[in-house]
């Protein structure tokens, strides 16, 4: 792990092997293997790395393009866009919606993601305090939860805040927590998006206390005795030997829920039945409006663009961490 | 009582309660199925189906393109899956079993591109498949699922292979196989648990998609099953027993293998974490 770029142990013990005379006695046969050998992982690659420029690759080449572009319906069926530079984004950075609507995305995640990790934090820490059968119980219950579709979860809670005859009115107003009968949730963007977080936050409480869990219990039970012994209190323990071993995985766990929490889309979508109001857009479903509604799809591209230049900036860390590992594997 | 016995039944008591709250959401999906009309649509809740109908599973059997829809999900996902595991299977094979020029940046590249938003990509996807006169079409789809559903298996079979070890390889080439014959002995009989796994997390991955099915199937019949869900409301409101019904049914296949192999999975991710 602590390697550097180039330190891979693998590749200069085989240049020794090969300058060696085990393999000279082999000449004649070995060239023609060792090209073969060489070239082998790329010609592995070659099927793998066509598809992801095709359908990553271009595709990502193409919506910066098309952001620079007057790119309507009328140019759908020429399928030729016309270059008009900053145009997009500069009648994007004058629109006062596209502010509203990038500071409520910022907002919206930041609530989701934050609420998803400490109560994901929460439900791991949870498991490493239950007996067997309890633990049990409540990770397969979580699991169900994991393997929920989207649209499955959606219509399932927009069934239970239905107004007339939802679960949770009844529910609410019975435990006298306020008069909740023939209360619409989505009367108010405020309300609906509470009921939107909770859809959010439940769906991804799963994968967050499972993989944090999966961490906790990576600790060496040793190390925190030692920890007890030396008369360190339980929260120094945790501040000095458990978070500093969880660090990465909550550097991963967080940044993934940003750039899903970002671009929510089927959820807003859907929970409003494919027409939400303008107060109820994020980043991803104002690009998708101005694109497959209005057919300005350069306009949207370049929505699009900068909903991914904002998660990339957000995810930074999280991006060296990786291109890091890339290296020194 | 002692303070520890105190503590164990607080927890557990606190896990029953967490328990109970993730779980209802499944829970009350599942009842509702069950229930008949007049008691889905009731002043009071009725939290166990009495008497218990399967009537909604007929009602949402029959509804309109129910086995069109199925079909089509079915011949996407076969295809995806199949295609990417053929794939992936190669270049996992080269990222897990040789040291090459340009092996970290592919990683990187790998690791990367799972991070683009699909929702940043359905505008150009969507242009360069109607530029390709494939909108409408299942192969488009097909194609354009491949753009999450790729990357992913690679990443997840690579781990799977550095899991093997290789001396059992090279135990094999030693007894005078030849690489091709060490590798289809040893390495895929161990391989292969590795990739069913992966190849049921794509299929999940395929099977729950909405947005790309939903943006470039216009046909009715031509849709997949989640964009069919997704339209069950009607002029004439919700029919909350059959849409639940439905959407059991849309859960199913999906909870059933889920249930088969997120440990797999979760080992197949951080095994490639973990060593390297």
């Amino acid at each position: 792990m602590s390697s550097g770029p180039g330190g891979e142990a693998g590749f200069p013990a085989s240049a020794v092997a090969a300058a060696g005379p085990h393999v000279a006695r082999r000449r004649p046969r070995a060239v023609g293997e060792r090209t073969l050998h060489a070239l082998a992982p790329y010609l592995l690659l070659a099927p793998a790395a066509l598809v992801i420029v095709a359908v990553l690759g271009y595709p990502l080449y193409l919506v910066g393009r098309l952001s620079f572009e007057q790119f309507g319906l009328a140019e759908l069926i020429t399928k030729k866009g016309t270059w008009i530079g900053l145009d997009n984004y500069s009648r994007l950075f004058h629109e006062r919606q596209f502010w509203t609507v990038l500071l409520r995305t910022i907002v919206f995640t930041v609530v989701n993601v934050g609420l998803t990790m400490i109560l994901g934090t929460f439900v791991a820490i949870l498991l490493t305090k239950l007996g067997r059968f309890m633990r049990l119980l409540l990770s397969t219950g979580l699991v169900l939860v994991w393997a929920m579709p989207v649209v499955v979860a959606v219509n399932i809670f927009r069934w239970m805040v239905d107004y007339e005859f939802g679960v949770l009115n009844w529910t609410l107003t019975k435990l006298h927590l306020g008069d909740f009968i023939n209360k619409d949730w989505f009367a108010n963007p405020t309300t609906g998006f509470v009921v939107i977080t909770a859809l959010i936050v439940w769906g991804a409480i799963p994968f967050v206390a499972i993989t944090i869990y999966a961490g906790l219990s990576q600790v060496p039970a040793e190390l925190l005795e030692a920890a007890e012994i030396d008369g360190a209190r339980r929260w120094r323990a945790f501040k000095d030997i458990t978070f500093p071993l969880l660090l990465p995985i909550f550097v991963i766990l967080t940044s993934l829920s940003i750039i899903w929490d970002f671009q929510v889309f089927n959820q807003i979508w859907l929970i409003r039945g494919s027409e939400p109001e303008e107060s109820y857009w994020l980043m991803s479903v104002y690009s998708f409006f101005e694109a497959f509604k209005l057919g300005e799809y350069g306009y949207g591209a370049a929505i699009a663009v900068v909903m991914v230049a904002v998660m990339f900036l957000a995810t930074f860390v999280y991006l060296r961490q990786m291109i890091r590992m890339g290296e020194t594997r | 009582m002692s303070r520890r016995t105190l503590g164990r039944i607080g927890w557990n008591a606190l896990a029953l309660l967490v328990f109970l709250v993730m779980i209802f959401p499944v829970y009350w999906m599942i009842s509702t199925a069950f229930k008949e009309g007049r008691n889905i649509l009731a002043d009071t809740p009725q939290f166990v189906p009495h008497p218990a109908t399967l009537s909604n599973f007929g009602d949402a059997i029959h509804r309109e393109y129910f086995w069109d829809v199925v079909k089509n999900s079915l011949i996407i996902v076969t295809a995806v899956v199949l295609i990417s595991l053929v794939v992936a299977f190669l270049a996992a094979l080269a990222l897990a079993k040789f040291r090459f020029y340009g092996r970290g940046a592919f990683i990187v590249l790998i690791l990367g591109v799972q991070m683009v938003p699909l929702n940043a990509l359905i505008i150009p996807l969507y242009i360069q498949l109607s530029r390709a006169g494939l909108v409408n079409q299942l192969s488009g789809v097909i194609i354009t699922y491949l753009t999450f559903v790729l990357p992913f298996t690679v990443w997840t079979l690579r781990g799977f292979m550095l899991g093997i070890p290789r001396e059992l390889e090279e135990a094999a080439m030693v007894d005078g196989s030849s690489r091709m014959g060490a590798f289809l002995r040893i390495l895929l009989p161990l391989i292969a648990p590795g990739m069913v796994a992966t190849s049921i997390f794509a299929f999940i991955q395929a099977w729950n998609e909405y947005l790309i099915a939903y943006v470039f199937l216009n046909d009715p019949e031509k849709q997949t099953i989640t964009v069919w869900l997704a339209d069950f409301t009607t002029q004439r409101g919700t029919d909350w027993g059959p849409l639940m019904a439905a959407a059991t049914l849309t859960a199913l296949p999906v909870v059933v293998f889920f249930l088969l192999v997120h440990r797999k999975i979760a080992f197949g991710l951080t095994a490639g974490a973990v060593r390297g």
